[in-house]
C-alpha cells in the first residue's frame, strides 16, 4: 500500500499561506445595504434560494397542483426585487434571544416586586375587573396575531420576509404569554380573581367581538402580505395601541396601579420595531417603479377591508374606557390619537388611512 | 446562617407551578366563528384528537433559557480563536465544512416555516407553544450555523469556498442532495412532511449522526467549534423529536391514517438514510485524520443511532398500534452500509468530482487505508488503487480524474429521487412515470418517486401528496458544456479569475494549484439523456445489466 507523499500544512491559521482566494474573508454573493454588509446581512440574506439567483435546478418538489416549495403568487402584491428588503431591527438569532429575554427578565421583576410590595391589593377594585375582563380578553387578540404571523412566515418570497415575519410572531405569542402568566399571579394575591374571565368577554362580550372579528379576518386571510401589514399597519394603531396605550398605560397609575403598564410596555417597543419592519416592505413594494401603483392600489384596498374591521372594533371597545373609577382620559383621545397614528404611518409608504 | 436556608426561600413567593402556567397559556386559543382560516396546507390525514404538549414550557423561561445556551456557544467561539484552534485544526476536515455548512442552514430554516403547516392542523391550542419554541428554534439553528461559517470564513487558512457559500448552495450537485432533504420538510402534504418526514425521522433519527456523532469527529480533528455549536443545537432537538411523537400519537389511534403512516414512515426513512447516511458518512469517515482503531465507526455509529436508538425504541413500539414497519428496508440500509460500501462508494464519487466542487478533497493515504481495512474488511482491495490514482492525478496538469479513462472509474447515473447517484451498481433500476423514463439507486428510491409521490396510494387518493419536478438531473444543466465554462458558470473560480476553488489537495501554495486551463477540453454529459436514448427492451436493458456488473479499477503503480 502506498500513495503520493503529500506536502503537509503545518497551520491552518488565516494567513499562514498567500494565495488566490487567501483573503477572500466576506461573503461575496449578495449587494449590501450599505457600504459594507451586516452581521444581519450575513446570517440571513440568501438562506432561501431563489431560481431568479442562484438556484440552478430549480424548487425539486412541488406541490400537486406545481406550485414550487417557494411561489411569487403566494401573494398579490409584485416585486421587481423582493430581495431587496432588509429588516430595519437587524434580527438574527442571538439579538432575538437577547431581547426577548431581556423582557422576559423585566416581566418577571416587575411580577416579583408588584407582588412583593402587596400591590395587586392595593389595585382599585373597578380596575381588577377591568384587567380580568379586558386584558383577560385582550390577550387572545395578541395570540391570533402570533399565530396568523407564525402561518405567514411560510410564505414569503424571501429568507428576510420570512425572518422578520418569524420574529414578529414570536414577539406577539411571547406578549400572549406574558399577560396570561401576568394575569396568573396577580390574581393569586386578588380574591375571587376569575382566570376564565377573559376568554369568555373575548368569545361573548360585544366589546370584543369587533375585535375578535378584526383578528379573525386576519388569521383568515390567505395572502400573508396582507396578514403582515393588516397587523402591523392596521390593526395595531387603530386598535392594538389605542387599546394598550391609550387605555391601559394611561389608566393604570391612577387605580393605583404601577405593574401593568410595565408588563404593557414591552408590547409597545415590540411594535415600534415591527412596524418600522413592516414600513420599510411596504414601502419598498409601493415605491416600486415597475409595480408600484399596482401595489398601492391593492394596499389600499386591504387597508379599507381591514380599517373597516379595525374601527369598529375600536368603537366597541369604547365602553371600557367609562369602567375604571378613576377617568384620566377619553376614548375620543385615544381614537384621535390612533387615527394620527395610521395617517402619519401610511403617509410615510404613500397609501391612504380609510 | 443555616445550612437550609436559601436565597430563594428567603425572597420567594407562592406562584403558579409550570403545568399550571402551560395550561393557562395552551387556553390562549379559540376556534374561530366569524372567519375560517383556510387550510393552505392541506394534509389526507385525519386528525381528530388534540396532541398533547410533552414538554410543558413557556416562552419566559425558554428565551432565557436559549439565551444562555447562546452565550455559551459565542463565549466558546471566542475562547477557540484565543486558544489558537486554527493552527491545529485539521484542514482536511474543515474543507468539508464548506460543503456541510452551505447545506445546513437551509433545512434548519425550511424546518421553522413548516411549523406554520402542521400548527394550524392540529386541533387544539396545546401544542402550538411547542410548535412556536421549535419555530423560534429553528431560526436559531439556521442563523447560528451561517455565522460559524463566518467564523470559518474568517479565520481558517483558505476562505474560498465560504466566501460563496450561499451561491454554491443553490448551484453545486452536492448540494441539491441537501435541498431535497429540505424541501421535503415544506412541501407536499403538511403532515407527510413536517410530522413524519421532519421531526418523527429526520430529528428523532438522523439528527443523531448530523449533530451528536459528527461533532466528536470534529473534535478529534482540532474544530472545537462545531462541537460547540452543534451540541447546543441537539440540545433543542428533544423538544422537537416531543411534538413529532406527540403529532403521531394524535394520528396512530385513527386506522385510516395506517396506510399513510405506513408509506411515509417507509418513505422518510429511505430518503433520510439516502441522503444523510451518504453525506454525514462521507465526512465523518473521509474528512477526519483521526485513525484510532478504538473509536466508533460510521456503520457503528448507525448501528447504535439508528438501529438500536430509533428502530429498536421508537420504531418498533408502533407496531402494537397496528402499523406495520418497514423492517426490510432498515435491514437494507444496514446492508448498503456494511456490505455494500454505500458510504466509501460516496466519498469516491465526491472525489472524482472534485473539480465540479467549491471546497478541497484531498487523497487518503496510508494511515487512512489502514484503518479502513480495520473497519471495513475488503475496503483496501476496492478502494486503495482508487486513492492511489487520486493522489497521483491531483497535481495540476495530470489529467482530471473525471475523464481519465486509465483509472477505470465510470461516471454513475443519478438517483432521481434521493438525487445521490447509483452508487450501488448491483441496485441501479429504472421506471417510467408520466411516460417518461428516470433512473434510481434502489428500489427504495423507485418506489418513492413512482409509488409514494403519486396522486393515488394503493387505491387511495392522495390529493395532497407532492410531486418531484425542477432539473433533478444537475448533469442535464451543464450537456454539452465545457468543463472550464461550466466552472465559470456555477462560480467555483478563485478571485484571480482563473484558479479552482476546489483543488485535489492541502497543498497552499499557487503553484500547486489547478486553474481554468486545466481543467478546458473536457465536456460534460447528461447519463439520463443518454440512457433515454436508448431503445426501449433489450437495447436498454443491456445498459442496465451493464451498468449492474459495474467498473474495475485499474492498478495504479
Amino acid at each position: 500500500m502506498s500513495a503520493s507523499p503529500q506536502t503537509v500544512q503545518k497551520s491552518g491559521a488565516a494567513g499562514s499561506a498567500v494565495f488566490a482566494g487567501s483573503d477572500s474573508r466576506k461573503y461575496n454573493y449578495f449587494e449590501p445595504k450599505a457600504r459594507k454588509a451586516s452581521h444581519y446581512e450575513d446570517m440571513t440574506v440568501d438562506v432561501q434560494p431563489d431560481p431568479e439567483r442562484y438556484l440552478l435546478q430549480d424548487w425539486i418538489i412541488s406541490f400537486p397542483d406545481g406550485t414550487p416549495t417557494y411561489s411569487k403568487t403566494w401573494t398579490k402584491a409584485l416585486s421587481s426585487n423582493w430581495h431587496q428588503f432588509r429588516a430595519v431591527d437587524q434580527e438574527w438569532e442571538r439579538t432575538h434571544y437577547q431581547r426577548q429575554s431581556t423582557i422576559c427578565g423585566m416581566v418577571q421583576g416587575v411580577i416579583e416586586n408588584a407582588r412583593k410590595s402587596g400591590a395587586p391589593k392595593r389595585f382599585d377594585s373597578a380596575w381588577v375587573k377591568v384587567l380580568q375582563d379586558h386584558l383577560g380578553a385582550y390577550k387572545h387578540a395578541e395570540f391570533g396575531l402570533g399565530t396568523s404571523l407564525m402561518q405567514a412566515q411560510r410564505y414569503g418570497y424571501t429568507q428576510m420576509i420570512n425572518n422578520a415575519t418569524l420574529t414578529n410572531s414570536s414577539y406577539k405569542l411571547r406578549f400572549a404569554q406574558d399577560l396570561t402568566l401576568y394575569l396568573s399571579e396577580i390574581g393569586l394575591d386578588l380574591q375571587g380573581f376569575d382566570h376564565n374571565a377573559g376568554k369568555k368577554h373575548w368569545l361573548e362580550n360585544p366589546i370584543w367581538q369587533g375585535t375578535r372579528k378584526s383578528i379573525e379576518a386576519i388569521m383568515g386571510a390567505t395572502d400573508y402580505l396582507e396578514q403582515y401589514l393588516a397587523t402591523n399597519l392596521v390593526f395595531e394603531p387603530l386598535v392594538g395601541e389605542l387599546f394598550r396605550s391609550g387605555f391601559i398605560m394611561q389608566m393604570a397609575a391612577s387605580q393605583g396601579d404601577f405593574a401593568t403598564p410595565s408588563v404593557v410596555a414591552a408590547a409597545e417597543a415590540d411594535y415600534e420595531r415591527n412596524l418600522a419592519n413592516t414600513v420599510e416592505l411596504i414601502h419598498m413594494l409601493t415605491h416600486d417603479k415597475e409595480h408600484g401603483a399596482h401595489n398601492v392600489k391593492l394596499f389600499n384596498g386591504w387597508i379599507a377591508h381591514h380599517g373597516a374591521l379595525a374601527k369598529e372594533a375600536a368603537a366597541n371597545l369604547q365602553p371600557i374606557w367609562s369602567q375604571p373609577r378613576v377617568k384620566v382620559s377619553s376614548f375620543a383621545e385615544a381614537q384621535e390619537r390612533a387615527h394620527n397614528r395610521i395617517q402619519t404611518i401610511c403617509s410615510q409608504v404613500g397609501l391612504q388611512a380609510s | 446562617m443555616s445550612e437550609t436556608l436559601t436565597l430563594n426561600k428567603i425572597v420567594g413567593q407562592k406562584g403558579i407551578s409550570t403545568a399550571e402556567a402551560a395550561n393557562r397559556v395552551s387556553d390562549l386559543g379559540w376556534t374561530p366563528s366569524y372567519v375560517q382560516e383556510a387550510m393552505t396546507f392541506p394534509t389526507d390525514y385525519k386528525i381528530s384528537k388534540v396532541p398533547r404538549d410533552p414538554m410543558k414550557q413557556v416562552l419566559r423561561s425558554y428565551f432565557p433559557m436559549q439565551e444562555e445556551k447562546d452565550n455559551r456557544v459565542y463565549g466558546a467561539l471566542d475562547a477557540a480563536l484565543r486558544g489558537d484552534m486554527f493552527r491545529n485544526v485539521e484542514p482536511r476536515w474543515v474543507e468539508w465544512m464548506k460543503l456541510f455548512l452551505a447545506i445546513i442552514p437551509f433545512p434548519e430554516i425550511s424546518a421553522a416555516r413548516s411549523m406554520a403547516m402542521v400548527g394550524r392542523l392540529a386541533p387544539g391550542e396545546e401544542l402550538r407553544t411547542g410548535f412556536t419554541m421549535q419555530m423560534v428554534d429553528e431560526f436559531r439553528h439556521s442563523t447560528i450555523q451561517m455565522n460559524l461559517k463566518k467564523w470559518y470564513m474568517e479565520n481558517y487558512i483558505d476562505p474560498a469556498g465560504f466566501d460563496i457559500t450561499e451561491a454554491a448552495f443553490g448551484k453545486c450537485y452536492a448540494t441539491t442532495i441537501g435541498r431535497q432533504f429540505a424541501e421535503g420538510f415544506l412541501t407536499g402534504d403538511a403532515i407527510t412532511a413536517a410530522n413524519i418526514y421532519l421531526t418523527v425521522v429526520a430529528e428523532t433519527a438522523f439528527t443523531n449522526t448530523l449533530f451528536v456523532a459528527m461533532p466528536s469527529e470534529a473534535a478529534r480533528n482540532g474544530d472545537y467549534a462545531l462541537p460547540t455549536v452543534f451540541l447546543s443545537v441537539q440540545s433543542d432537538e428533544s423538544r422537537h423529536i416531543g411534538n413529532g411523537h406527540s403529532m403521531l400519537m394524535a394520528m396512530i389511534h385513527d386506522p385510516s391514517n395506517h396506510q399513510l403512516l405506513e408509506r411515509d414512515l417507509k418513505y422518510a426513512f429511505w430518503q433520510n438514510h439516502a441522503i444523510v447516511d451518504a453525506a454525514i458518512g462521507t465526512f465523518i469517515e473521509y474528512g477526519t485524520t483521526n485513525r484510532d482503531k478504538n473509536k466508533e465507526s460510521y456503520a457503528e455509529l448507525w448501528h447504535r443511532w439508528i438501529y438500536e436508538d430509533y428502530y429498536r425504541t421508537y420504531m418498533l413500539p408502533l407496531e402494537k398500534y397496528g402499523i406495520k414497519i418497514h423492517h426490510d428496508d432498515v435491514a437494507e440500509a444496514w446492508d448498503r452500509i456494511v456490505k455494500k460500501n454505500y458510504v466509501h462508494k460516496t466519498a469516491q464519487f465526491f472525489s472524482v468530482g472534485w473539480s465540479f466542487n467549491f471546497w478541497r478533497i484531498e487523497a487518503q493515504t496510508e494511515k487512512d487505508f489502514e484503518w479502513f481495512e480495520h473497519k471495513y474488511p475488503g475496503w483496501y482491495a476496492e478502494f486503495g488503487d482508487f486513492w492511489k490514482w487520486y493522489a497521483k492525478l491531483s497535481v495540476p496538469g495530470e489529467k482530471n480524474i473525471a475523464f481519465n479513462a486509465d483509472v477505470g472509474y465510470v461516471y454513475p447515473h443519478r438517483c432521481w429521487s434521493c438525487m445521490v447517484p447509483c452508487l450501488i451498481r448491483e441496485d441501479f433500476c429504472c421506471d417510467e412515470v408520466d411516460g417518461k423514463v428516470y433512473t434510481y439507486c434502489s428500489e427504495g428510491c423507485r418506489w418513492t418517486h413512482k409509488v409514494a409521490f403519486a396522486a393515488e396510494y394503493e387505491g387511495r387518493a392522495t390529493p395532497a401528496m407532492g410531486r418531484f419536478s425542477g432539473r433533478r438531473e444537475w448533469e442535464e444543466c451543464y450537456h454539452g458544456w465545457d468543463h472550464a465554462d461550466a466552472m465559470v458558470d456555477l462560480g467555483f473560480v478563485r478571485s484571480d479569475g482563473k484558479t479552482l476553488v476546489p483543488q485535489p489537495h492541502l497543498r497552499f501554495e499557487q503553484k500547486d494549484m489547478w486553474t481554468l486551463d486545466h481543467v478546458r477540453g473536457n465536456t460534460l454529459g447528461s447519463p439520463l439523456r443518454a440512457f433515454r436514448a436508448l431503445k426501449p427492451g433489450a437495447e436498454r436493458d443491456a445498459a442496465v445489466a451493464e451498468y449492474r456488473k459495474g467498473y474495475t479499477i485499474n492498478p495504479c503503480n
